[in-house]
């Protein structure tokens, strides 16, 4: 089984040269640590940013960087700067390469729910539903079950949706999932957990084709 | 040149009063105008409807109006930082209307550039999508979304003129663009009032046609929501 950071260091795997990645908050944030040396890639933050850095030095923290968890960054060279409108012309239209977001549930259908749950404070969905609406290419961090071991992969969505029919690959700490037009692919396992174990943990419909390999990490 | 100075923010805020509705510029506390909203605060006006990406913290930004109960109905796209702002919205108090990010943004720029709405994809086959126009697009669903109507657009910028001329620094760039003009008003406050003639005209971010007030900020505190730093090895 993988944990939070065997999540980010697979789904970096998929991170290809030239792409340009928006990182949500959380698990998501993670990747951009373990992208492979030796390729070029721009981080984009939606509130303005490209070409994002790691965290700054203690004393060189600058008020006026930050990221879209609002907290502070720094620039590579190269970076640049624009406004709100701006940057969702590069989400909208789709000039965004990779889109990884976590995720409270996804649906075979590729529905995902992860901005409100009624009854509780809702704090608002920032810019995940631009994000996931426009995409072409969107991972999910996320684990393959809640706290009360309910699974996260299920046929409809129970929860308010942030978008339709978007998500197109899952990695969770069970398993990497392909989402098709016939369900969830299983494509390969988290070491050391059987097909059985990721077949129980899935509500949605589970697509295994043939054998399945163990991640390599 | 047409000027744009005026003294200070009191004379910047002429024309502020009840129930108006208000756009303000930031992205969390990164590029919000303190000053007005300092000034908010002091005038203590009531009945506001506040266009914000975010509704500040318990005891800074648009915190310090909810506090006050100046609020009456928030815009936003993400209020989580802020205990008061749950209370209200919870006891009802505080109206709340959660629009996505870059619907929220563009909400602003079609006001500011005389689009009474657009198509966007974002929040398709969502609760925000409910009662509003949707059409398809090249095989792809889009909803109608529409501009907003402003009296006063409060701006905070880097550096500015008395033409009303801005420039942006970092990410306090944010909304504060898309917000200029799109108000009846656009009110700027700069953390350096510089002499005209002296921003390259090939460095403005927003030129002054969209500005109708600018004055010289001060005592900026630019708190950090979100210190993170790494180790120096």
């Amino acid at each position: 089984m993988l944990d939070k950071i065997g999540i980010a260091k697979r789904i970096a795997q998929e991170v290809q040269d030239g792409y340009y990645v928006n990182l949500g908050i959380g698990i998501p944030t993670l990747v951009a640590n373990y992208v492979r040396d030796g390729i070029e890639v721009e981080f984009q933050s939606e509130n303005g940013v490209l070409g994002m850095g790691p965290f700054p030095f203690e004393g060189e923290e600058d008020a006026d960087l930050i990221n879209a968890g609002k907290q502070t960054i720094t620039t590579l060279p190269g970076a640049s700067f624009f406004d709100s409108s701006l940057s969702f012309s590069m989400i909208r239209g789709q000039h965004v390469d990779l889109t990884i977001l976590g995720a409270m549930e996804v649906s075979e259908e590729g529905d995902i729910a992860n901005w409100k749950i009624p009854g509780k404070m809702v704090k608002g969905m920032g810019g995940a539903m631009d994000l996931v609406a426009s995409a072409q290419n969107i991972i999910v961090a996320m684990m393959h079950t809640n706290k009360a071991g309910e699974s996260k992969l299920l046929k409809k969505c129970s929860l308010p949706l942030t978008g339709v029919g978007c998500v197109k690959k899952i990695v969770t700490n069970l398993a990497v999932l392909e989402v098709t037009e016939n369900g969830f692919k299983l494509l390969e396992r988290a070491p050391g957990i059987s097909v059985d174990e990721i077949k129980k943990a899935t509500e949605g419909h589970l697509i295994v084709d043939g054998d399945i390999p163990e991640m390599v990490l | 040149m047409i000027n744009k100075k005026v003294a200070d923010v009191t004379e910047a805020m002429q024309g502020v009063k009840d129930d108006m509705t208000l756009m303000l510029g930031g992205f969390g506390l990164c590029g919000i105008p303190e000053n007005a909203i300092n000034n908010l605060v002091k005038l203590n006006v009531k009945g506001l409807t506040c266009i914000s990406n975010n509704a500040g913290v318990d005891d800074f930004g648009l915190g310090l109006l909810l506090h006050k109960r100046q609020i009456k109905k928030m815009v936003s796209s993400y209020v989580g930082e802020n205990d008061e702002f749950e209370r209200q919205m919870l006891s009802g108090e505080l109206d709340v209307e959660l629009v996505p990010q870059g619907t929220l943004v563009e909400r602003c720029r079609a006001a500011q550039s005389g689009f009474p709405a657009f198509f966007t994809p974002a929040g398709y086959g969502t609760e925000v999508a409910e009662g509003k126009e949707v059409r398809e697009f090249n095989g792809k669903m889009y909803v109608l979304e529409k501009a907003f109507e402003a009296d006063f657009a409060f701006i905070k910028a880097w550096k500015g003129d008395a033409a009303g001329n801005l420039i942006f620094k970092g990410t306090a760039r944010n909304f504060n663009p898309s917000m200029c003009g799109a108000a009846k008003i656009t009110v700027a406050e700069v953390e350096e009032l510089v002499p005209v003639g002296s921003l390259d005209p090939n460095q403005i971010h927003i030129p002054g046609i969209f500005v109708q007030r600018i004055f010289q900020g001060k005592d900026y505190e630019k708190r950090i929501e979100q210190l993170t730093v790494r180790q120096r090895s």
